[in-house]
């Protein structure tokens, strides 16, 4: 087995699929706590569909790269759900859900409409459940993949304070002097960035579960915010990697098999989280 | 008691939602050191004054003006808890240096002097012990502690607290009580409180703003 894989790291763009694996991982933990403790766990789901729909508009469009139209209109609708939303006439679980539908439909519309491809239902499905589109990346998308990420993991490393800060008390926040509505746009800005990179990786209806699934297995067992947030960002990663090695030794699909992963990890967590306050 | 600087004016000031107005020509003059009261059926705008005081809403009409010396020194505000804080991973520690937030300024870590600064409210509040725990296993009463402590990081000189008693059993609420009026008392910190509990004003208060069908002052 382990021939096989030294075998498989040979080729380059098995190795890029690792790197860029590892890091999406990495960067979509990051906000996970955050988004849960904010009812947002769908957020990751809602905005990749809005990333589907632009790409659709995209690609009828004929633009050389997408990321052009993809990103600027899932940044923005990330700061219009997290941003305004507690102003907002709908807002939560219900803005959500309605963004996500609408997106899908006119994004499948559309293509529907315009497409050029011949293999209409092959390419919805892949954008949907992620694919071997990871295993088809250029060394220039690797490139752009790192740099993006590195920046999201600087963003947060030094926001830190103030993300716990906002998502803990934002009313304290606000009258401790910290401009609460900056640092909202600022979460938004980096969910909406990790979603159009996690795209590719998972695709956009297994995101939510690279968002939230290690999130939610650290706060099991994990007491201190830091402590949490370091957590899932490992749990992240391991799975993850786990999860490709897995599918690129025995052909299953990518996405799933990563979130079959935190799956099995999050069924640990549970365990070993009954056992300590057992022990209490 | 009444001779210290005013901290807090509110000149003509209309309370209320976009379409209710709640109170109109509120005027308000809070002294360092005294210890307000505010009383009053829901829904007559006691919270709604806490919050435009606080800045978290817009005055329909009139200004709230703090003192400079306030201003500078920060005001320490104890909210109630919210659904989110119920279930939210954190240390003690880590939510009372929170309250430090304000002195951040452009630097993304918390100085040395902040941390210092947690560690003291916290042996003041008397939940230094308690520093590791999680936030969301601790009791009602040790949890008001804890963002008391907060606030007393985020002022030196006001604490404004939203029904700090609310969810609190008669035992635990007496000592919060006592907390609240050594604060008053020994430090001179200017207590402005929002509280359903009929008898807290002639116990404690300097003075008392009674929402109603208009808004009454009394002094003790």
């Amino acid at each position: 087995m382990f021939t096989k894989l030294a075998e498989y790291l040979q080729f380059p763009f098995v190795r890029y699929a690792l790197i860029v694996g590892v890091l999406i991982a990495l960067c979509s933990s990051l906000l996970g706590v955050t988004l849960v403790l904010k009812r947002f766990s769908f957020i990751g789901d809602g905005l990749s569909h809005v990333a589907f729909g632009a790409m659709a508009i995209a690609s009828v469009m004929n633009l050389s790269n997408d990321m052009l139209l993809v990103m600027p209109v899932t940044i923005i609708c990330a700061v219009i759900l997290l941003a305004a939303g507690r102003r907002a006439k709908v807002r939560g679980d219900a803005a959500i859900a309605m963004l996500s539908v609408s997106a899908l439909a006119l994004g499948y519309l559309i293509m529907n409409i315009f497409s050029t491809s011949a293999n209409l239902t092959g390419d919805v499905c892949s954008t949907l459940f992620g694919s071997t589109l990871i295993l088809t990346l250029s060394q220039s998308e690797v490139i752009l993949c790192i740099v993006v990420s590195l920046i999201v993991v600087a963003l947060f490393v030094m926001f830190y304070n103030r993300i716990f800060a906002v998502t803990f008390d934002e009313d304290f926040a606000r009258t401790a002097g910290t401009n609460a509505g900056v640092y909202n746009v600022i979460i938004a800005i980096i969910i909406a960035t990790i979603i159009v990179l996690a795209m590719n990786l998972v695709g956009s209806l297994l995101i939510s579960a690279l968002v939230i699934f290690p999130a939610l297995s650290a706060m099991r067992v994990f007491k201190s915010f830091l402590k949490v947030t370091v957590c899932s960002a490992i749990v992240s990663v391991v799975c993850t990697l786990t999860g490709m090695i897995i599918s690129i030794l025995c052909g299953t699909p990518v996405g799933s098999t990563i979130v079959a992963a935190d799956i099995v990890v999050y069924a640990g967590f549970v365990a070993a989280g009954r056992l300590a306050s057992k022990r209490e | 008691m009444s001779d210290g600087n005013v901290i807090l004016t509110c000149k003509d000031l209309s309370l209320g939602y976009e379409n209710i107005t709640l109170v109109t020509g509120l005027d308000l003059e809070i002294r360092k050191g005294e210890y307000w009261c505010i009383t009053g059926e829901n829904g007559t705008g006691k919270s709604t004054l806490m919050k435009t005081v606080l800045g978290l809403r817009p005055a329909l009409h009139g200004e709230v003006i703090w003192s400079d010396e306030a201003g500078k020194s920060g005001i320490g505000y104890l909210p109630q808890q919210t659904d989110v804080q119920r279930d939210f991973p954190a240390s003690v520690s880590e939510v009372v240096l929170s309250g430090c937030q304000g002195s951040l300024g452009f630097r993304p870590f918390y100085s040395k002097e902040a941390k210092e600064r947690a560690s003291l409210n916290m042996k003041r509040m008397d939940i230094y012990d308690l520093r590791r725990r999680c936030y969301r296993e601790l009791s009602g009463g040790q949890q008001q502690r804890v963002l008391l402590a907060r606030a007393l990081c985020a002022t030196g000189d006001v604490l404004i607290m939203d029904e700090p008693v609310a969810a609190l059993d008669p035992k635990v609420t007496e000592e919060m009580y006592e907390l609240i009026r050594k604060l008053n008392k020994e430090d001179k910190i200017t207590i402005i409180m929002v509280t359903h509990d009929p008898d807290a004003p002639s116990r404690f208060a300097t003075h008392e703003l009674r929402f109603g069908s208009e808004v009454t002052k009394h002094v003790y």
